[in-house]
Formats: structure tokens, sequence, C-alpha cells
């Protein structure tokens, strides 16, 4: 599964046939490394997550260092790249430190919500009967709030931060992912092979881990990449409502909101943490849509 | 076609009943006693008992939720901690600023949206094609909180053409169809509608793009039917699907637009949603909540009524 995303790696695989020995995911792997679009994506994601990982290390300054008298330098400034903040803080610093909150409340609510939704949606569709009734309309309240609102409302009720807008994200999607691995459980499930390794024997457990999850994964995987755009937008627009993490932390979206009262004096400093915000997201959407097409599933 | 109605009817009732259950334990969800909510920090112990009873806190948590769904029912929502107003009030008049904006935003965002697809749709492969599906990427990815924040600064800062903010002159929320107050409206509307006019696109674009290679398509080619007579069949069976995800489109509006109306202090649903938070104004996060939903239940329902009179296959499956 790890070959799909190392876009990096360089393409060694000769232009024949695929031979038969390889898996599934090297042939996924193989296919988005020869789509340019997918190797455009991934070299911005790269690219940004690379920025922020390494931000401690590659930051000109230090993200929280204020100084009242460089606020709001504009962009080209000496010694300030991207110019100042409303606090004068050094702004190419910022948006370096702001990506690892920015990406880690992204990810991780996709993230969270593939592994348990992977796992309900598993023994509803595997178990069937009265249980997936439960379950399905249980989930199917979710559906009648628009996830924005129901973001808003569960965070709200919660209280502002970052945990709990973690929370309040994986919940939204969490409905969706159960519902895609579910059905394609219960497609999975009435097919003779499963009926044959009941017959021989095996426990439903070890029939779900070596028969069915193989199925699951690549659907719901295909589902949650595309998840993770609308992640990225939903949490920085948590925390620009002040929902989600708190000043003086560096966060896009918190920063766009601070910044909001500067585009009267310096409108471009403004726009620049919700322009990493729209490219990270613009990426993951691309990439998602050659992942889908490389593995051939059509939504 | 009546049962078929009056089957979606009933379905929407376990599902309305639902969300009132949601909405009414978002108040359990909130860290500390839900009277902390209600009554002031500082109330004496008797008007705490009197809160207690007059909310029915007394009783059992079953009973509290039939209680609050009775009144919910009768249109008494509670009344607003930070203004001292029936929630009811509040969020009505705020509803319809924010059905306003979604409304506008859904209209041209769909309208765009179906043109674009339908030309990127009959000329696939082209650079239309290609140009309508860049949009729509766009349309889906970009933060429309963001998008509102450049809109206004291209066209309210550098070049002064609309109002960066508010509803109508000196900051009234009381909406008039009058030229000032659309100016207001321009600017919001046209952030939200880049959402659905991506989604629109993408949509119509595959279901024309595989309408057009369909068999009865060729059928009616072989027969000699102009371009604008296949058209009309191509668009009646793009219509329901179209109609569907618009109407989901709008609900998702009206609940996004929180973002958008904080950025351009627009005083709808959002702003409202905004105060409850942050003054911790549970019965208002309740209520604008309530409403919010049932509005997204009843035109889910609308729709799968409105889709068997476009399209009279579906009511009778």
């Amino acid at each position: 599964m790890s070959a799909t995303l190392e876009l990096s790696l360089p393409a060694a695989a000769p232009v024949a046939a695929p031979a038969p020995s390889r898996s599934y995911w090297r042939v996924v792997g193989r296919q988005l490394r020869r789509d340019p679009m997918a190797l455009a994506a991934g070299l911005v994601l790269l690219l940004i997550i690379g920025a922020a990982v390494l931000a401690p290390w590659l930051a000109p300054a230090d993200p929280y260092k204020a100084s009242m008298l460089k606020r709001l330098l504009p962009i080209g400034s000496p010694g300030f790249l991207l110019g100042t903040d409303e606090l004068g803080r050094d702004m190419l610093s910022r948006l370096m430190h702001g990506g690892r909150l920015s990406l880690l409340m992204g990810v991780v609510p996709v993230l969270a919500a593939f592994g348990i939704g992977t796992a309900i949606g598993l023994l509803a569709g595997y178990v069937g009967g009265r249980l997936n009734m439960v379950i399905m309309r249980v989930l199917d309240v979710f559906y009648a709030f628009p996830s924005v609102l129901l973001a808003v409302a569960i965070s709200g009720a919660l209280g502002p931060g970052m945990s709990n807008s973690l929370i309040a994200l994986t919940l939204v999607f969490l409905p969706q992912v159960v519902r895609v691995a579910e059905s394609v459980t219960t497609q999975v499930r009435q097919l003779d092979y499963i009926e044959a390794a009941r017959m021989s024997g095996a426990s439903a457990f070890s029939i779900i881990r070596v028969h069915v999850l193989g199925n699951v994964l690549g659907p719901v995987f295909v589902y949650a990449t595309g998840l993770l755009s609308v992640s990225m937008i939903l949490a920085s627009g948590l925390s620009f409502l002040g929902l989600g993490v708190k000043p003086p932390e560096p966060e896009w979206g918190l920063m766009l909101n601070t910044l909001r009262s500067a585009i009267y004096v310096n409108p471009w400093i403004a726009a620049l943490p919700g322009a990493l915000i729209f490219v990270t997201s613009i990426a993951f959407n691309l990439l998602a849509d050659s992942v889908r097409s490389a593995m051939d599933i059509r939504r | 076609m009546f049962a078929y109605i009056l089957k979606r009817l009933i379905y929407a009732i376990p599902i309305a009943l639902s969300v009132t259950v949601v909405s009414f334990v978002l108040v359990y969800l909130a860290p500390g006693d839900p009277l902390n909510a209600i009554a002031p920090a500082d109330a004496p112990e008797e008007v705490i008992q009197a809160l207690k009873s007059a909310y029915g806190l007394d009783k059992p948590v079953p009973v509290q939720y039939g209680l609050w769904l009775m009144r919910a029912v009768q249109g008494d929502l509670g009344t607003s901690i930070a203004s001292g107003r029936a929630v009811t009030a509040e969020v009505l008049s705020a509803v319809s600023n924010t059905l306003l904006l979604a409304g506008m935003a859904a209209l041209g965002g769909v309208l765009v949206g179906c043109v674009l697809g339908a030309l990127a749709g009959y000329r696939h492969g082209t650079w239309i094609d290609r140009v309508a599906t860049v949009i729509s990427v766009i349309g889906v990815s970009i933060p429309h909180y963001w998008l509102g924040l450049v809109l206004t600064i291209l066209f309210s800062i550098w070049l002064p053409w609309f109002p960066a903010m508010g509803a109508g002159p000196g900051g009234s929320s009381e909406w008039l169809w009058d030229t000032e107050h659309l100016r207001h409206l321009v600017l919001p509307a046209l952030t939200l509608s880049v959402i659905p006019m991506g989604i629109i696109t993408r949509t119509v674009r595959a279901l024309v793009a595989d309408m057009l290679e369909q068999e009865f398509v060729t059928a009616l080619r072989a027969r000699g039917l102009s371009g604008v007579a296949i058209f009309r069949h191509v668009a009646k069976n793009t219509a329901p699907t179209v109609l569907a995800v618009a109407g989901l489109q709008i609900g998702y509006l009206m609940g996004g637009s929180i973002l958008v109306e904080t950025v351009f202090a627009w005083p709808g649903t959002g702003f409202l949603l905004n105060t409850a938070i942050f003054q911790r104004d549970i019965p208002l996060l309740q209520g604008t909540i309530l409403v919010l939903c049932m509005f997204f239940v009843v035109l889910n329902l609308l729709v799968d009524i409105l889709q068997p009179l476009i399209d009279p296959r579906m009511g009778r499956s």
C-alpha cells in the first residue's frame, strides 16, 4: 500500500507488460508514476509537507517572535521574504510552521475515519442482519445534517479547541466511510469463494482479514483520499471560525482569520495562508482523481 | 404516484425525529451542567431551582426531551441567553437572510454549472472540456472563505465596486429588494456559488458525455433528428439527477454559508451560530441547528417528490 504514495521513487520499471508476480498495489504505484498530473500534485504536496515537517530547521525566523515596529511589512521586504503579519512576525516562518498543524488537522480526521469506519463497515457488512440495520440507520441520521453544519455544531457544542475539532471532523467523515465499506463488504460476502472459505472451516476473523479486507480496502482508500481535500478546507475553516487551533499557534485558517483586518493595509499578506490551503487542497484532489483512475474504481 | 409521495412523507418522519434527538443531545455534549448554559453563573439557589423545574431539568432525560420537543413543535425554542429574545424569532429572521444568500448562490452556481457541464460533455476532449474540468476542480478545491477574502480585496478595495460587509446600507439586517441591498449580495453570493458550480459542472459533464454514447442517441441521429431535438432528449434524461444534486447543494450551502457569512458579516444563521458558540448560548445553538436541519430534511423530501414528476419511471419502481 505504501507504494501508491511514494512518488519520489525512480520509475525503474520497464514499459513491458506487467510481470504476473507484481502485486496489485505495485501496478497502481507504477500507473501513478506515469501520470503527469499525479506526479505534479505529488511533487507539490511533497514540497508543502517537507517545508512543514522541516520548518523548525528551515524556517528563517522564530514564528512567535513579534515586533511592534515591523508590522505588516510588504512581501519582499529585506529579511522578511513574504513580509510580516499583524504582530510583526515573519510570514514565511509562520506559513511553514502553520503547515504542520493545518496538515495534521486535515489528515488525522480522514485517517481516523478510514480506520474506524472500515472496521465498523466490515462488521456491519459481514455480520449483516439486524446489526447491519441498526448501524446503518444510526448513521443515516448523520446524513440529515449538511457536513459543515455538523462539524460546526459538534465542535461548537464541545467547545473550541484542537482535539474537539478533530473529533468533530472524524464524526463528519465516519458515516460516509462506513457506508462505502459496508456496501463493498455486503457484495463480497455473497461471493462463492467466501462460502468456500467458510466451509473449509476458516473463522470469521480470518475470512475478514484474508478474503474480505483486501477487496474492501481499495474502494475505501480511494474514497478516503477524496476526503483529504474537503478535510483540509473544513479543518482550516473551523480554525478560521475560532473553533480549532488557538492563537498564537501558527495555523493557516487561524492566520487567515487574524489577518482579515489587515486587508485594508496589506491585502496580499492576508491572502497568503488561504492560498496555501487552496494549493494543498487542489493537490490532494488531483492526486485523489489519479489514484481513483489508477485503481480503476468508479465512484 | 400518490402512494410514492405518501411513502416518502412517512419515511421523512423518523429522520426528522432523529434530527431533533441530535439537536437535543448537543446540550449534553457541552461540557458541564446544562443548567450552566441557561442560568447565569451567579444565580441564587432559588432561581436555579425555579429554572430547573421550568426547563424540566429535574426530570429524567427522555422526559426532558419529550417536553422540549412539545415546545419546539409549538414554535417555542427557548430564550437566547445572549440577547434575552425568543430563539424562534432570532432564528427565523436570520434564516430568511441565509436562504436568500444560499438560494442566489445555488441559482447562479447551478445555471453556470449546467451550461459549462453541457458544453464540456458535448465537446468531450476539446479545449472547452479542459477549461470546464479545470473550473470544476477549482470549484470543489477552493476554500470559499478565502475566495471571499480575495474577492473583497479585488472588487471592494482595489476596485471599489461592491460593499465588503453587511446585507444593506448602515448595517441593516432587514432585506429589501433595491439596488443598494442587491449590491451587498453580489460578493457573498458569488463566493458561495463556486461550490455548487464546480459540483454541477462535474456532474452534468459526466452525465451528458455518458448519455451521448447511449444507443438511443445513435438511434435518434439515425432517424435524422436535429441537434436541438436530440439535446431535448439528453436534457430530459439528465434533469432528474441534476435536480437531485442541485437540491442537496442548496442544503449544503445553507450549512456552508456560515464561513462566508463570517467573512462578509452577513446577518444570517452563520452569524447567529458564531454568537451562540462563543457566548455559550446553548438554546440559540440548538435552535439554529434544528431549524437549519429541518430545512435540509424538507429539501431532501422535496427533491424526492419532484424527481418522479420529471421522470415518471422513478415513481413506478
